[in-house]
């Protein structure tokens, strides 16, 4: 990497980067045109809180429809959020007005999921990635920004030559170095990960985790990784949070979360994560049934329906959140601090305990 | 998709390689399309005749020949009027072209005030939803539920005296909801776009959504489905005129001059309504085939290489 970002000095303080306290989101069902009434909600977020530390990466995991994508574009403020909070930097995210929130779009950016979808077919390269510059008058004319999307480009990995080209002359991978270029180009601290190899080979996969890998070690960002599985997080996820049906079941950091997963859906996941060793056989949970509706969600535990560990009390109530080791938080009612919690196989990542692939992907 | 593709670094030449726009695409796709380029030589053709009309037709259009020369009247078709004539000894193939200008203008200006009023309140409808939209969808449903033809003569004959400004905003009045309905349509599919989304992500305003990250994407749409529109407003145009509510004569225009001659039509002087008819005909096969060309040229799912 050739070309330096502005620098930023890295404030070493205690706050959180990001903090998130008790998101909701529910997405109205109504009937009727004119004299429309409510007649439920998609409870897609319900009740999310976790803090996202400078420089860190947080992996947000989840299946299709647990709320992941929303709760991240609901910190961006691009869908509104029903309740909660949002604190960056200890601001207020959630009660800015446009100038406001237009100045902090600038430090938070989002990297999407189908890089088919996320660029204007119609613009130019140049004009996707000088977009944000523009708007956020950061150059002064044509030229300057020119270059700097030629800088751009060259960090994510592209050539300056590129310029002029339009988005559907790119692979895959390609437009989705476009995407981080673009996201990169205001110099933001925080980057909303959504999903943003799902859609690449997997040849490519690594490329791109590896580079915002390298982009994060340069200029210090924080990225709130989403991923529908575990696999791709374990690369380059600091902590790693499990989110189901719209709320967070395990928050640890990625060792222990691998290591010692606490709650019954995570071991779940972790068992389903494929081992590149064919020698290696172990037992696979396979969990009955799909996921439930998010408008019609089950009472007291939203995995009990699903848990084959699940006891009465799951039906009944909520389970609260414990901190079961420093920094690990678990939302189950059969796990308590200081008690070894459920296991349903012996060792659902499959790897030796100790090992949890910490090398880069390759 | 390559890997080696992928790691084509900065060491690649610095000069910048000018990309192919989508536009230049959709050109190429359609000039391979015959039917295509033959609506757009008949709809420029006719474009031509009505600029140079008065240069192409060989008499003045409201001449009456018949009252110096008999035998000029219903004049069958002859090197000297290719035609033929009408009663009054005009002669057809001036009246054909000069009806090309009142119908294309109003084809023209029909098609203007439509996408205008259309675009506008679809766009508000499409993009801002809620209260905005129920009411667009509202009045949308309102106007489509009037009998299309009955509510045009309505419009017109709340004014003393028919004129082709009165006619082409009585068309674009009732028919602007077609193109409304497309653009909220296209514009409630667009908005979901993650571009859209990445564009309110890095701070844009409304304005620019709309008119930098929307519009240009659904432009094509709307451009088939205006071309499309324009041929059923010449047709419109046509049939108000012969019911007698058109342009008021002796201007001439094809729809009267159907009209007209109906009544001779079987008594062998079918060149007075014949005559007109085809040209209607060709203008709205022009209209419609470049429509559809240009749909197939534009359409984005239709995309092959090459």
């Amino acid at each position: 990497m050739a070309v330096q970002l502005e620098e930023r000095p890295q404030a070493q303080t205690e706050a959180p980067l990001l903090e998130v306290r008790n998101l909701v989101k529910h997405f109205p069902i109504t009937r009727g045109i004119i004299f429309s009434k409510q007649v439920g909600a998609v409870k897609a977020v319900d009740g999310v809180s976790f803090t996202l530390n400078r420089g860190e990466t947080l992996g947000l995991v989840g299946e299709s429809g647990c709320g992941k994508s929303t709760t991240g574009r609901l910190i961006l403020r691009l869908i509104e959020p029903t309740s909660g909070e949002v604190y960056f930097e200890g601001r207020d995210v959630l009660a800015m007005k446009r100038d406001e929130l237009r100045a902090l779009r600038r430090e938070m950016q989002i990297i999407f999921q189908d890089p088919y979808a996320s660029l204007n077919p119609r613009m130019t390269v140049a004009d996707i990635i000088g977009e944000p510059l523009e708007i956020h008058g950061l150059v002064k004319n044509r030229k300057e920004r020119d270059d700097r999307v030629r800088q751009l480009l060259e960090v994510v990995g592209l050539s300056s030559y590129h310029l002029r080209r339009y988005p559907h002359e790119f692979s895959g991978g390609q437009r989705q170095r476009i995407g981080i270029a673009r996201a990169l180009a205001v110099n933001p601290k925080m980057i909303v990960a959504d999903e943003p190899v799902s859609a690449l080979d997997v040849s490519i996969q690594s490329q791109v985790i590896n580079l915002l890998q390298d982009l994060q070690e340069e200029y210090g960002l924080a990225y709130l990784f989403i991923a529908h599985d575990l696999a791709v997080v374990k690369h380059i996820a600091h902590r790693v949070a499990v989110m189901y049906l719209g709320k967070l079941v395990e928050l640890a950091p990625k060792k222990e979360l691998y290591n010692n997963p606490q709650h019954p859906y995570t071991q779940a996941l972790l068992s389903a994560v494929p081992i590149p060793d064919p020698t290696i056989k172990r037992e696979r949970i396979i969990l009955a049934g799909d996921v439930p509706s998010p408008s019609r969600p089950p009472s007291g535990c939203r995995f009990h329906t699903r848990c084959p560990v699940a006891e009465e009390i799951c039906k009944q109530v909520d389970p609260p959140v414990v901190e079961v080791s420093p920094g690990h938080k678990v939302a189950c009612h059969l796990v308590k601090p200081g008690q070894p919690g459920p296991r349903l196989i012996k060792n659902p990542t499959g790897v030796p305990a100790g090992e949890p692939g910490d090398q880069k992907a390759s | 998709m390559h890997a080696s593709v992928e790691a084509v670094a900065a060491t690649a030449t610095p000069e910048v390689v000018p990309g192919r726009s989508l536009w230049s695409d959709a050109r190429r796709r359609f000039f391979r399309n015959k039917l295509a380029v033959l609506g757009l030589i008949i709809v420029v053709g006719l474009v031509l005749v009505a600029i140079f009309a008065p240069y192409i037709a060989p008499y003045d259009p409201l001449e009456q020949l018949a009252w110096e020369d008999f035998s000029k009247s219903l004049a069958p078709p002859s090197w000297e009027h290719p035609f033929g004539t009408d009663l009054y000894g005009r002669d057809i193939f001036s009246r054909v072209i000069y009806g090309t200008r009142i119908s294309l203008s109003i084809a023209l200006m029909a098609a203007v005030v439509t996408t205008a009023i259309g675009i506008t309140l679809g766009a508000l409808a499409g993009y801002f939803g809620g209260w905005v939209d129920s009411f667009i969808t509202w009045l949308i449903n309102v106007v489509w539920s009037f009998p299309f033809l009955l509510f045009v003569l309505a419009i017109i004959t709340i004014f003393p005296e028919a004129s082709l400004t009165i006619i082409f905003i009585a068309i674009g009045v009732v028919s602007w909801p077609d193109i409304a309905r497309m653009t909220r349509g296209q514009f409630l599919a667009a908005r979901e776009n993650e571009y859209v989304e990445a564009a309110k992500a890095i701070g844009a305003s409304d304005f620019i959504i709309i008119f930098r990250h929307i519009l240009p994407n659904i432009i094509a749409p709307m451009l088939v489905q205006a071309t499309l529109a324009m041929g059923s407003y010449i047709q419109l145009e046509a049939s108000l005129s012969f019911l007698g509510f058109g342009v008021p004569p002796p201007t001439p225009s094809w729809g009267r001059m159907a009209s007209e001659g109906q009544n001779y039509l079987f008594s062998g002087q079918w060149w007075w309504s014949i005559m007109p008819g085809i040209a209607i005909m060709v203008t709205v096969l022009g209209f419609n085939l470049l429509g559809d060309g240009l749909r197939d040229a534009l359409d984005v799912r239709q995309q092959t290489d090459g």
